[in-house]
């Protein structure tokens, strides 16, 4: 017997941010192998191009389009693209995020603002221009990627941390917001995953605290976080919204 | 879709076997039908027989193996009885569904002591009795697994309704990350997945009770979706939490329910 078929996304459109490289890249991965088309909107062209390969790979419709998501008047344009390549957006994951490692002290507005219009600002913005195109097709799913500071505090990224934490609060507003137009959104809350980002960690002692929290013993990959958003984008999770899905391998509840 | 993609690998449940309390009716039924869809063999431990019959025939005629015994979960050594059975006629255990569960409609100030003993019983003393030993024969194979408890909304909130079922709930997502931080080692899995209002027999009174009109109507104002989810919605969560796909997962809350909870 194969797998329900309540996880095929076979015709949908999906548009990862920051999707060339890994979570973004693992659920874009995921989404393709469930059949969907992919679009990556994200700023490395390098990796635009070897991530669009592997997507193409696994015979689906791809496309990459470099894309700053803190450029405001390239959002729109960007979106138009996917469209036209590809056809209307079914599937939105806001995943496209950065850290700015500078204590509350010594922080300087600039790098709030940055970290604030990457992570929350591009995140309202695309999913309002994804909502609006949804709303007349009565269908659409959208996903935030939070983070384990949605909940915790950190020491040394305040800014990433607010970010974050507003990302969650967003979901649940626009869950309630748009149920009534059948789009649900919901968020994902990675624990440690292998990533670039999480790559410079690997140097301090934080590491070691950090896997021996974790039951697991060891960071997850972004391959483990495709389920959770394959789930999410799937006719599955129709009554699921404004929900988090904390993938973390038990680090949050330790 | 292909079987043989990947992604239906992930959620693929072929060769599996699972247990899932009060799996003959509403919420239950649906768990079972759907662990069956995805390739599970089904074991299904409730009381009423004659519901078992109707969604053995069902689980049947989509081609599945199943079986059902009758068990009631407040009687400690028929519930480990048939824990057993099921290994010997289906084979060890990889996914158990802690889903059995009942409510009684009194406020604390009317609740016997008896009225209270059964709810925790039953809801939360059978899934710790069931998690132990599928554990334990989980760990003894070395394979993994996979424990999914259904919660509910009520396991997150007061009510002044049916205050031992919420207690049972919130005892039993306690339990979900007891034992996800205590079975990671193993590679044993363990979340709570937390429906909503459904149209169950459970939430009979406040769709059909005169008296509960006023709350009907509060219930769905307050929920984004407008209406109630139908158990057929819980398929897709409970094959995801059964399977390979959220692996990574592990003591977390699933929430299905229509947004009641974050309004």
């Amino acid at each position: 017997m194969s797998a329900p078929a309540i996880f095929d996304l076979s015709g949908r459109v999906a548009a990862v941010t920051g999707g060339n490289g890994g979570i973004g890249l693992g659920i874009a991965r995921g989404f393709a192998e469930a059949g969907a088309a992919v679009a990556i909107l994200a700023r490395d062209e390098n990796k635009n191009r070897e991530a669009l390969g592997e997507l193409r790979a696994l015979g689906v419709r791809a496309l990459a389009l470099k894309l700053d998501v803190t450029d405001r008047a390239a959002l729109a344009p960007a979106l138009a693209e996917v469209e036209r390549a590809l056809g209307p957006v079914d599937i939105l994951v806001n995943n496209a995020g950065i850290a700015r490692t500078v204590g509350v002290a010594r922080g300087e507005i600039g790098d709030w603002d940055h970290v604030i219009e990457t992570n929350l600002n591009a995140a309202f913005l695309l999913a309002r221009l994804a909502a609006r195109a949804m709303i007349p097709r009565r269908r659409g799913k959208i996903i935030n990627i939070g983070s384990e500071y949605s909940l915790f505090g950190n020491p040394i990224a305040h800014s990433y941390s607010a970010s974050k934490g507003a990302l969650i609060q967003l979901t649940r507003s626009m869950a309630v917001e748009l149920a009534p137009h059948n789009i649900q959104v919901n968020a994902i809350v990675p624990g440690w995953i292998e990533s670039d980002m999480t790559a410079p960690m690997k140097s301090r002692p934080f590491y070691q605290e950090v896997l021996r929290r974790t039951p697991a013993g060891r960071l997850g990959t972004p391959a483990e976080c495709a389920g959770a958003a394959i789930f999410l984008a799937s006719a599955a999770a129709d009554f699921v919204t404004g929900a988090t899905l904390i993938v973390d391998g038990g680090y949050s509840i330790k | 879709m292909d079987s043989g993609s990947p992604t239906s690998n992930l959620f693929d449940l072929t060769g599996r076997v699972a247990i899932v309390t009060g799996g003959n009716r509403g919420l239950g039924r649906a768990i079972a039908l759907a662990l069956a869809g995805a390739g599970a063999s089904v074991a299904i431990l409730a009381r009423d027989e004659e519901k078992s019959r109707e969604t053995l025939a069902m689980l049947h005629q989509r081609g599945a193996r199943a079986i059902s015994l009758k068990t009631d979960l407040s009687n400690r050594p028929q519930t480990s009885a048939s824990f057993e059975t099921v290994e010997r006629e289906l084979g060890p255990v990889d996914i158990l569904v802690n889903n059995a569960g009942f409510a009684i409609l009194k406020g604390v100030l009317d609740q016997t002591d008896e009225d209270w003993d059964a709810v925790i019983e039953t809801n939360l003393t059978a899934a710790f009795r069931l998690s132990r030993m599928a554990a334990r024969s989980m760990a003894a194979r070395g394979r993994g697994g996979k424990i999914v408890n259904v919660s509910s909304i009520a396991g997150n909130f007061g009510t002044p309704v049916f205050p031992s079922y919420a207690v049972s709930k919130g005892g039993m997502q306690q339990l979900t990350r007891c034992l996800a931080l205590e079975l990671a080692p193993h590679n044993i899995q363990v979340n709570s997945l937390l429906p909503g209002w459904f149209t169950t027999d459970m939430t009979d009174w406040i769709r059909n009770w005169p008296e509960y009109s006023e709350a009907l109507k509060e219930m769905i104002q307050r929920t984004p979706r407008g209406r109630f989810g139908e158990p057929d919605e819980l398929a897709g969560a409970v094959v995801f939490l059964a399977s390979r796909a959220s692996d990574h997962m592990t003591g977390a809350d699933l929430v299905i329910d229509g947004g009641f909870s974050v309004r």
